[in-house]
């Protein structure tokens, strides 16, 4: 073998300590293995903001009244927010989305949080950046159903826009390119807050439940969902097939001769996922024991379905434990409020 | 005199074409999941050699300046993509995101 990898070296010295740890006592947890995991998952200090387009305070409010704005859609009664709803989690609780007229969508559509740490967006990573994402669900028929050559004008038509564009982007005003921008970087500024999980990392050992700690160490260990899920936003932002039973061709709609991308999609955020069932692509699973579930039959054999799918062995017991940590990760937090539209 | 001049000139003009036609080819390796440079500046009309020095299945493109893309590109393999353009490009493996670099044509 050529190249080992890091992460699978980690991943057998983790599991080496556990088994020198004593499987024998499952209740006694392996404390120098929680610590040395825990190190993986610190959340960093600042939000990255690209160099093409800096954080100012101007622009990210600018962009949270674009989010919001209906007038940004073709029938003028959709927004952002419509389907990345922050009251349930910036997603729309639905198995799969519904957009202009009313019509489903193909795909569940996904929360924005923390998505200024993203690398590839869209669940089959077909956009490069949050100021390209922007302008696909305004002009998809689908979603937004608006006239991209009449965008400007109509905007341009509202006087409470044009003072606001003429601040935050003093010399460019209303075009395509600063919408775009004001609405990647409001969305920068959607990060989740201080969950228990956190509180414990941070060595608060009263901060989550025992069992939740159990459930921490399967994640890292037996149950191998480091594999995918890793650091602190909980995403390896890569695409895996993980066995689910539809036809979607995932990534491979991009890279048509990668087998290993054939049902193959991003691995999302687990940060506040008790938030936002039903889960998956296709809004299949109903709720974290069903997720579990899954992973722990091993999803449906096929060449594309990822390496690091395979039956797990957990008993019932343990497969509670992965959702009780799961729902350690969830931030308490404010209410978001709706701005004023300006007219 | 005159004679010699001239083919001093001649000899000049081979000079300088011959500078304007020295591309070089760059090798960037991909191990680890990485690529083995972070950013690399190169000339217009230099190429870069991807190489797949890893055990799994890579991939490179780029949407920018000069647009490419390997597909595949199994362990062993390589490409060799010649950038004309002058530009900032973000290079990444379609299937590993994480794994990026960028390239500055001069
Ligand atoms: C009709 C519902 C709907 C509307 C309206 C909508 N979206 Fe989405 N959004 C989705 C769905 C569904 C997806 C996933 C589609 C896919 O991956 O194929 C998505 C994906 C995204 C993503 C990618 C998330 C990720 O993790 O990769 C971003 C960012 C996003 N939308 C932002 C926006 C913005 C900004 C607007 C308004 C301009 C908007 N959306 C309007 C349903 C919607
Ligand atoms: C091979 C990589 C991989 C492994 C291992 C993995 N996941 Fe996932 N996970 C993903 C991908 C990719 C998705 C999205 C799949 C889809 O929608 O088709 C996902 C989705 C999820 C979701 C739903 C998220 C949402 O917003 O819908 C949860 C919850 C989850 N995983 C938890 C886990 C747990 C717990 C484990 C360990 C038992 C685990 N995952 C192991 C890659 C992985
Ligand atoms: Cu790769």
């Amino acid at each position: 073998m050529k190249l080992i990898d890091v992460r699978a070296v980690a991943f057998c010295a983790a599991m080496l300590a556990v088994f020198s740890a004593g499987i024998s006592s499952a209740s006694q947890l392996d404390k120098s293995s929680l610590e040395q995991w825990k190190t993986d998952y610190v959340r960093p200090g600042l939000v990255p903001f690209p160099e093409d387009n800096p954080y100012t305070v101007e622009k990210a409010d600018l962009g949270k009244k674009l989010f919001f704005d209906p007038r940004l859609s073709g029938s003028n009664a959709i927004s952002c927010a419509s389907c990345h709803n922050p009251a349930f989690s910036w997603g729309d609780g639905l198995a799969k989305g519904v957009g202009h007229g009313s019509r489903q969508l193909g795909r569940r559509t996904p929360t924005i949080w923390n998505l200024a740490w993203a690398e590839l967006l869209m669940w089959d990573g077909r956009f490069e950046t949050l100021e390209e994402q922007a302008l696909g669900p305004m002009a998809a028929d689908v979603e937004m159903a608006q006239d991209m050559s009449t965008i400007v004008g109509e905007l341009s038509a509202i006087p409470g826009y044009r003072a606001l564009f003429n601040i935050a982007f003093p010399d460019e005003g209303i075009t395509i390119d600063t919408i775009a921008k004001a609405i990647a970087t409001y969305e920068r500024t959607v990060v989740t807050g201080i969950a228990p999980f956190d509180r414990w990392v941070a060595g608060d050992e009263t901060a989550i439940p025992e069992e939740a700690k159990r459930g921490f160490a399967l994640f890292n260990s037996k149950a191998n969902c480091v594999a995918c899920h890793s650091g602190w936003n909980f995403t390896d932002d890569s695409f895996h097939d993980i066995g689910l039973n539809d036809d979607d061709p995932g990534r491979a709609a991009e890279l048509p001769g990668v087998e290993k991308m054939r049902h193959a999609f991003k691995t999302p955020t687990l940060r506040n996922i008790d938030l936002r069932a039903p889960f998956m692509h296709d809004g299949s699973l109903t709720d974290l024991a069903a997720v579990v579930r899954h992973y722990n039959a091993g999803g449906i054999q096929r060449p594309s379905l990822s390496d690091d799918m395979k039956p797990l062995g957990l008993t019932p017991a343990e497969e509670s434990y992965l959702v009780a940590f799961m729902e350690t990760l969830t931030s308490p937090e404010e209410p978001v409020s709706i701005p004023l539209m300006p007219r | 005199m005159l004679r010699i001049s001239l083919s001093l000139l001649a000899a000049l003009g081979l000079v300088v074409s011959a500078i304007a036609l020295a591309a070089t080819d760059h090798t960037v390796t991909e191990k680890g999941k990485k690529f083995s440079e972070k950013k690399l500046t190169i000339q217009a009309g230099d190429s870069i050699t991807f190489v797949n020095d890893d055990n799994i299945t890579h991939n490179v493109y780029s949407k920018k300046v000069n647009q490419f893309d390997t597909g595949a590109q199994k362990p062993g393999a390589s490409d060799r993509i010649v950038f004309k353009n002058k530009g900032k490009q973000k290079v990444r493996c379609a299937i590993h995101p994480k794994m990026k670099m960028t390239v500055v044509v001069e």
